[in-house]
């Protein structure tokens, strides 16, 4: 549904990612995986343009959504980034409520009628598993949520767009293994009938949901994948020994 | 440190100096502005009465009261703040967030600014009489006089609400970019909002000058007495009746006193009206449901 041709993430005159092509899948959950620094957040950024805010990023190659390209000027960017929904590393809600925090993509999208915009608040929160939690505060503060929950109103809110695309850097970083065993499942869920790309350092995590797996590695001084394939395949055979000291938790 | 018990530490003394110092420069500044508020109520307050507030004034100010040029200083505030406020916001925008690719021209606009904050208010006075009275026919006019005083006011206003753009999170603005939102729905809904404490500092220091101002106002706005009927009127603002009374009016100490007394109530009110309102959570709820 999306893919990469050769592209490169340079800042300044730092290559930090060069010559990936991958392809997310629809209906598949790629794994990204990689030690610290190698490049993954980078990659994501590139897929839906969120590098184009980055003072000093320049990219590099084609990224194809649906077999056009995302660079091309005459696309419009906030149509590309609602269709492909992301999620950071680290959870920032806006210092809003959580209701509007949820309702302001909406809005801008189009979603006029205030009763609508309510019941799509209302699923989004269920399926991150904090309705329960919030749904007597929605007018409070999102700041004031825990940073686990936190992260899945961050979620929340890039699931009320309905992306077709979603790219996960860490979703479950802060949970606690009851929450993130809810979010791993809404994530198979959802893979459903999206493509799903989850930047992990939690190698169980990534054997458990993923169906497909780019390695990412530091190569002369930038990141590049050095191996991608089914999850299957690279955890049971990993083409090379940097790959399977990583994956068996050797190096890394 | 033998005799300073088991916690003592060479540092310590300095510690101790330094906080000394520190309470001594804040209970200095305390103490001057208690002076002058003490020194001006206690000298003006036995003049205010509901008489003086509500008649206009006569006899050149020795008698009578001073409605007319309190509503004339209120009304040279509103041309100020109409022209300025959106004039700011807009200059602030262009500084903070458009102007990465216009270096240049952010640099001309940032050096103006300095330059202009530079400029004794005098000067300001003199071209303001010379634009808005005479070339623009505005006469001597609340008109001109408040926008002589938007234009004294914009440098410290700008540079207030860039500042509070800028230190807006860059993450805030990453996150609203990724769900999709355009550049002016992300101003609108998210930076604005989140900078609003910030602006709200520059907008009081900007009417607190404006208040303030006498030598602008004298070139532009007039010293009439009358009550304004429009701000094609010229009216006298209070910092210029507390001058002409103080300066120009034998026996007028008294009365300058008690004009100075209302001028601050008044600067203290209208500054603490304009933070509560801009800090209330209100503004955080717009963009709900
Ligand atoms: N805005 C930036 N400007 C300059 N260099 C950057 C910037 N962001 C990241 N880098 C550099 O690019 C490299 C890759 O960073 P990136 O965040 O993509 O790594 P990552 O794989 O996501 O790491 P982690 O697993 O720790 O999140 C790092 O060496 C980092 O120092
Ligand atoms: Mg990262």
């Amino acid at each position: 549904m999306i893919r990469t041709e050769s592209l490169s993430v340079r800042y300044g005159s730092r290559t930090v990612v060069r010559d990936v092509s991958l392809r997310l899948r629809c209906g598949r959950i790629t794994a990204i995986v990689g030690p610290s620094g190698c490049g993954k957040t980078s990659f994501l950024l590139a897929l839906n343009r969120m590098i184009d805010l980055v003072p000093g990023a320049a990219v590099a190659g084609r990224v194809l959504f649906q077999d056009v390209d995302v660079f091309d000027r005459r696309n419009s960017i906030a149509e590309l980034r609602r269709r492909v929904g992301m999620i950071f590393q680290k959870p920032v809600p806006f210092p809003l409520s959580i209701r509007a925090n949820i309702q302001l993509g909406l809005k801008e999208h189009g979603v006029r009628n205030r009763r609508d915009r309510e019941a799509m608040m209302e699923q989004v929160l269920r399926d991150v598993g904090l309705w329960d939690e919030v749904s007597d505060r929605l007018d409070c503060l999102a700041t004031k949520l825990s940073g686990g929950q936190q992260q899945r109103l961050c979620l929340a809110r890039a699931l009320a767009l309905d992306p077709d695309v979603l790219l996960l850097d860490e979703p479950c970083s802060a949970l606690d293994p009851v929450a993130a065993a809810c979010v791993e499942k809404l994530i198979t869920e959802l893979s459903r009938n999206r493509a799903i790309a989850i930047v992990t350092h939690n190698l169980a995590q990534a054997r458990r949901i993923a169906d497909d797996l780019a390695v990412f590695w530091v190569r002369d001084g930038s990141g590049t994948v050095i191996a991608q394939g089914t999850a299957e395949e690279i955890f049971s055979r990993p083409p090379c020994p940097t790959v399977s000291d990583y994956l068996s938790g050797r190096t890394g | 440190m033998s005799e300073g018990g088991a916690f003592s530490r060479p540092g310590a003394r300095f510690d101790r100096i330094l906080g000394a110092v520190v309470w001594l420069a804040a209970g200095g500044i305390a103490a001057v502005l208690i002076w002058i508020t003490g020194d001006t109520l206690q000298r003006g307050l036995s003049e205010v009465d509901i008489a003086f507030l509500t008649t206009e004034p006569t006899d050149a100010g020795r008698r009578g009261g001073i409605v007319s040029v309190v509503v004339s200083t209120l009304m040279i505030l509103a041309v100020t703040l109409t022209a300025a406020v959106p004039l700011a916001l807009g200059t602030a925008v262009f500084l903070a967030d458009v102007s990465a690719r216009w270096s240049a021209a952010a640099a001309v606009v940032r050096w103006s600014l300095d330059v202009l904050a530079a400029v004794p208010s005098i000067v300001f006075g003199l071209f303001g009489n010379a634009l808005f009275c005479v070339v623009l026919g505005l006469g001597y006019s609340i008109l001109s006089g408040g926008l002589t005083l938007a234009c004294m006011v914009l440098p410290v206003m700008i540079r207030t609400a860039e500042q509070a753009l800028r230190s807006v999170p860059a993450e805030l603005r990453m996150n609203a970019a990724a769900l999709g939102l355009r550049r002016t729905a992300r101003l609108w809904h998210i930076e604005f909002p989140a900078a609003v404490p910030g602006m709200a500092a520059g907008l009081v220091l900007g009417i607190g000058r404006a208040l303030a101002e006498t030598a602008a106002l004298i070139f532009t706005a007039g010293y009439a007495t009358r009550m304004p009927t429009s701000v094609m009127d010229s009216g006298r603002a209070l910092s210029v009746h507390v001058y002409e009374l103080a300066m120009n009016v034998p026996m007028g100490d008294r009365r300058a006193a008690a004009t100075a007394t209302i001028l601050m109530i008044l600067v203290l009110c209208i500054t603490s009206a304009a933070s509560s309102l801009l800090h209330r959570r209100r503004i955080f709820r717009r963009s709900e449901a």
